[in-house]
């Protein structure tokens, strides 16, 4: 009854084209990015923000990035953490190096070296598909790795053998490191978050992005209609790293303040986005920041709803438990929906589209 | 200079002065490989018969000697919790058949490939909150004793684990190529739905390659847990497998067993001579970097075929 | 129909070209050209090599004998993407559309090669990329207009039927605004109104654009009708090459072809 698009009618491409070319979805969005930038921070105590929100953010970065390479060009990756690690460990170095360096600028710069190593762990995918392309990918996320651990320049040879992040600072205030506040830290990665996704957006709506799919759904009639399969899948895989490097530098700079390799583990990383992206929707970059809504609250929803029916469990059972079903949702949503929460969505928009009078 | 002699000088150097440490390095390398031969024919069975990329192999070798630890933990005997442990890896593959496979059918492999990434996480689960998550010890008796051979050390329980591995491998090639079932099962591998309209039932077929499967991840949970003790490590262990598959080629069983050894003797030469010179724990990631580079020059894997693609 | 046409220069040689795959010899020594603005058709029985013959031509097998000149530059190796890029576009027997991508995406594609802006303006979608955008919008509008299928312009490709698929095809490999069009069976399984409708396409393509097409089909009377010469291939030989009418005498085409057909 309210949510139609009868009476909107389009008299050019350019509306036609839009994002949002029906005004309801206009308003909703508008309303989430005022709820965003000014509600969760009036409302939002510093243990939400901390424990969920900021990795959520910072992760949905990542998940984007990744969906970009796994969603829309069809290439399976398991490196996700190795990408993030490089980004993380350039924006250390570059922000110890150089101090007096602009943060925001070392963030996309950490993008950018993470975008490299993407591209010349990317460069097999000419040669090698599926399956084989993703072992390639745990190649990286285990040679990156075990560069940066084993390799002293990577964290300016500190016997602890973590990174820590410097206290930076933007228009002013602190952004970076253990003095900034949980509000600013929020803003940084929402900001990034957003900024993000529009680009991603725009990136897959165009001509890019139409080469994206053509290879992921038939790489051969691409090849034949003059998309350059080596150039395509490197645009992926780069872009693709660049978002994981960016998230990668948040993850160390704005959220945990210091880390060790195993923080970009195959398991606490990796594995996570992937899922990300399977239960948000491949090829969907709203599905992307939905799966990355849903994996961070899993765990929070399984720590405290058992306690309030009365039910104690020990913590390892409880990751057990997270495991069981983080698995078991992967599986159902491949047989249900292989697209996703974001499939689920639209479902739900053409439902209300007819409600309350669906005849 | 110091570096470059270290990698390109100095290990040669080694085996020269001491042939006898080489050979011993070699054959820890096979034993090793043995190991990942046996888990990688378990991703080989499940690929050929079902086109899945089982990522969950390595989970169900971890689910399999769990289950078997926990038995004897309670009292059972050997041959009980053996037998046992058969039982409930083939219930596992009827419910994978029933409640994964059956839905995903047409689907593409990718999708497959993630549902069973999905599957090892609740194989995971499951398999730890039932049996706990420490390291356990499982004796199944078989004779750990090292002797002396022409200067050479070798260990009992490491041939008995070679042998076992290649009576494994021969029943199961002789099964694939000879028997009524191991044709249908070729078929299947094949195509799904050409299989299904010549009459083999698709669905037992699935039931019972996922089921030789488990067996298969039961013996190399036996051998691992016998050697390094049952944990979750075992998992990532059977993460080795998957260079393995590259360097043989995802559908041939003396690719698997080949590569495993390739891998397995790589890694320890590797890791013992090169290994000071970049830092050492290569192991991590060698067998990864050398099945990539190992793709560039032939992408179909040492005993795939070449595909010929056609619009 | 034919009279207010002009047959031009030779636009494509095919000069003895050669190939196999492990000893299965799919094409032996086989030559004959395309004029600009003509309709060529290569028919054969099942495996003769037809489909072989325009991987050939766009470059996506590459003989090991022979040469094959386009718009008279001769070439041997090409990578298969250069193809598109020098004016030759196909459809396939086995439609080889984007499933996940709709009608008007998957024709968008087709003109992929068209579009210029580079990385900065696409992150934007602003600026010379969205003007772009707009351009090439229009244009597949035209397209889609031409082929009748605005009404499917959003739906994912993997839904329609068979037909209409084959349509969409036809689109993309237009999108391209190709000077030498390769179709790979644009009739097969279609019903007596489809494969007219679709000839009536074809016939339009070559009349409006002036586009050269080259045609595998199975359908004779579909052959006989629109095409200005055919090609018969047999074991991956050529058997004739000629006019329809030069054709449907030769002797050798009734005995291999025509004559113990299975009808």
């Amino acid at each position: 009854m309210f949510y139609r698009e009868a009476g909107q009618f389009k008299t050019s491409y350019d509306k036609d084209q839009a994002i949002f070319p029906i005004i309801q979805d206009r308003w909703f969005i508008a309303a989430l990015l005022i709820v965003a930038y000014v509600a969760v921070p009036f409302f939002a105590n510093e243990y939400w923000l901390q424990a969920v929100i900021i990795p959520f953010l910072i992760l949905a970065l990542a998940a984007i990035g990744l969906n970009i390479l796994t969603g829309y060009a069809g290439q399976v990756s398991l490196g996700t953490g190795a990408f993030m690690a490089v980004g993380a460990y350039a924006c250390y170095k570059m922000t110890t190096n150089i101090p007096d360096m602009n943060v925001v600028f070392a963030f996309l710069l950490s993008g950018i070296f993470a975008a490299a190593a993407g591209i010349v762990f990317g460069l097999p995918s000419l040669r090698i598909k599926g399956f084989y392309l993703a072992v390639a990918t745990l190649a990286a996320q285990f040679f990156i790795l075990w560069l940066f651990n084993k390799v002293g320049w990577f964290y300016n040879d500190n016997p602890s053998g973590t990174i820590t992040a410097p206290p930076r600072e933007l228009f002013g205030i602190t952004i970076t490191g253990p003095r900034a506040t949980a509000e600013a830290r929020y803003f940084v990665s929402l900001t990034f978050l957003v900024i993000g996704a529009i680009v991603a957006k725009n990136l897959v709506r165009g001509r890019i992005g139409r080469s994206w799919m053509a290879i992921r759904d038939m790489d051969i009639a691409a090849e034949i209609i003059g998309i350059r399969p080596l150039q395509t899948k490197l645009t992926a895989f780069a872009i693709s790293s660049f978002y994981c490097g960016v998230a990668g530098a948040l993850y160390i700079f704005v959220w945990l303040g210091s880390a060790e390799t195993e923080a970009f583990d195959l398991l606490q990383v990796s594995f996570p986005v992937l899922f990300m992206v399977i239960i948000g929707g491949l090829g969907s970059i709203m599905g992307a920041i939905m799966g990355a809504a849903f994996i961070t609250l899993m765990p929070i929803f399984l720590t405290n709803f058992p306690p309030m029916i009365g039910i104690h469990l020990a913590t390892d059972l409880q990751k057990h438990i997270e495991e069981i079903i983080f698995g078991g949702m992967i599986v159902a949503f491949l047989i249900v929906e292989p697209h996703g929460l974001a499939r689920l969505w639209q479902i739900a928009k053409e439902k209300l589209r007819q409600w309350p009078f669906p005849y | 200079m110091e570096f470059l002699n270290a990698v390109f000088v100095a290990p040669f150097l080694d085996i020269a002065d001491s042939p006898v440490f080489f050979a011993e390095v070699v054959i820890g390398g096979l034993m090793a490989g043995v190991m990942y031969s046996l888990v990688a024919l378990g991703f080989v069975l499940i690929f050929k018969a079902s086109g899945v990329f089982n990522y969950a192999q390595g989970a169900m070798v971890l689910f399999a000697a769990l289950t078997l630890v926990g038995l004897m933990e309670q009292g059972a005997p050997l041959w009980l919790g053996l037998l046992v442990t058969v039982g409930v890896m083939v219930a596992l593959a009827y419910a994978v058949e029933r409640f994964m496979l059956r839905k995903l059918i047409n689907q593409e492999g990718i999708i497959l490939f993630m549902a069973t990434i999905g599957f090892n996480f609740v194989l995971e689960g499951t398999g730890q909150i039932a049996f706990g998550s420490d390291v356990k010890r499982l004796d199944v008796g078989l004779p750990d004793k090292s002797f002396e051979t022409g200067g050479i050390l070798l260990n009992t329980f490491d041939l008995s684990a070679a042998f076992i591995g290649a009576v494994m491998v021969t029943s199961l090639a002789l099964f694939f190529q000879y028997t009524p079932t191991g044709r249908a099962l070729r078929a299947v591998a094949d195509d799904h739905q050409a299989a299904l309209s010549v009459g083999i039932p698709l669905k037992t077929i699935w039931v019972i390659v996922w089921s030789v499967a488990g067996v298969v991840a039961l013996v190399a949970g036996i051998m691992w847990g016998a050697k390094a003790g049952v944990q979750f490590s075992l998992v990532l262990i059977a993460l080795k497998a998957l260079p393995v598959l590259i360097l043989g080629g995802f559908t041939s069983v003396p690719g698997a067993i080949v590569g495993g050894l390739i891998i397995g003797v790589g890694e320890k030469v590797a890791e013992v001579y090169w290994g000071p010179a970049f830092g050492g724990a290569i192991e991590s990631w060698f067998a990864y970097m050398l099945a990539l580079a190992f793709l560039l020059f032939r992408p179909q894997g040492l005993f795939g075929e070449k595909i010929i693609e056609r619009v | 129909m034919t009279a207010t046409r002009n047959i031009g220069d030779v636009l494509l040689d095919v000069n003895g070209i050669s190939i196999s795959f492990g000893g299965v010899k799919a094409l032996t020594d086989v030559s004959f050209d395309v004029r600009e603005h003509e309709i060529l058709a290569i028919i054969g029985p099942n495996g003769a090599g037809k489909s072989s013959m325009l991987n050939c031509i766009n470059g996506f097998y590459h003989p090991q004998e022979g040469t094959i000149t386009f718009k008279g530059e001769p070439r041997q190796q090409m990578q298969t993407h250069k193809s598109a890029l020098q004016g030759i576009a196909r459809t396939f027997q086995n439609i080889a559309l984007f499933k996940g991508m709709s009608t008007l995406d998957n024709i968008m594609t087709g003109r992929n090669l068209k579009m210029k802006s580079n990385l900065f303006w696409q992150m934007l979608y602003f600026g010379p990329a969205l003007k772009e955008e707009l351009e090439h919008r229009a244009f597949v509008e035209e397209i889609i207009d031409f082929l009748e299928i605005e009404a499917i312009r959003k739906t994912p490709v993997g839904k329609l039927p068979y037909g209409l698929q084959k349509r969409v095809e036809l689109g993309r490999a237009l999108a391209a605004e190709p000077d030498l069009l390769l179709l790979d069976e644009p009739m097969a399984g279609m019903n007596m109104e489809e494969k007219q409708d679709m000839c009536r396409y074809i016939l339009d393509v070559n009349d409006e654009f002036g586009t050269t097409i080259v045609l595998i089909e199975h359908d004779m009377s579909v052959v006989m009708d629109i095409s200005d010469r055919v090609v018969v291939l047999d074991y991956g030989k050529k058997l004739a090459y000629g006019t329809p009418d030069e054709v449907r005498a030769n002797q050798d085409v009734i005995d291999a072809y025509l004559g113990v057909s299975h009808e």
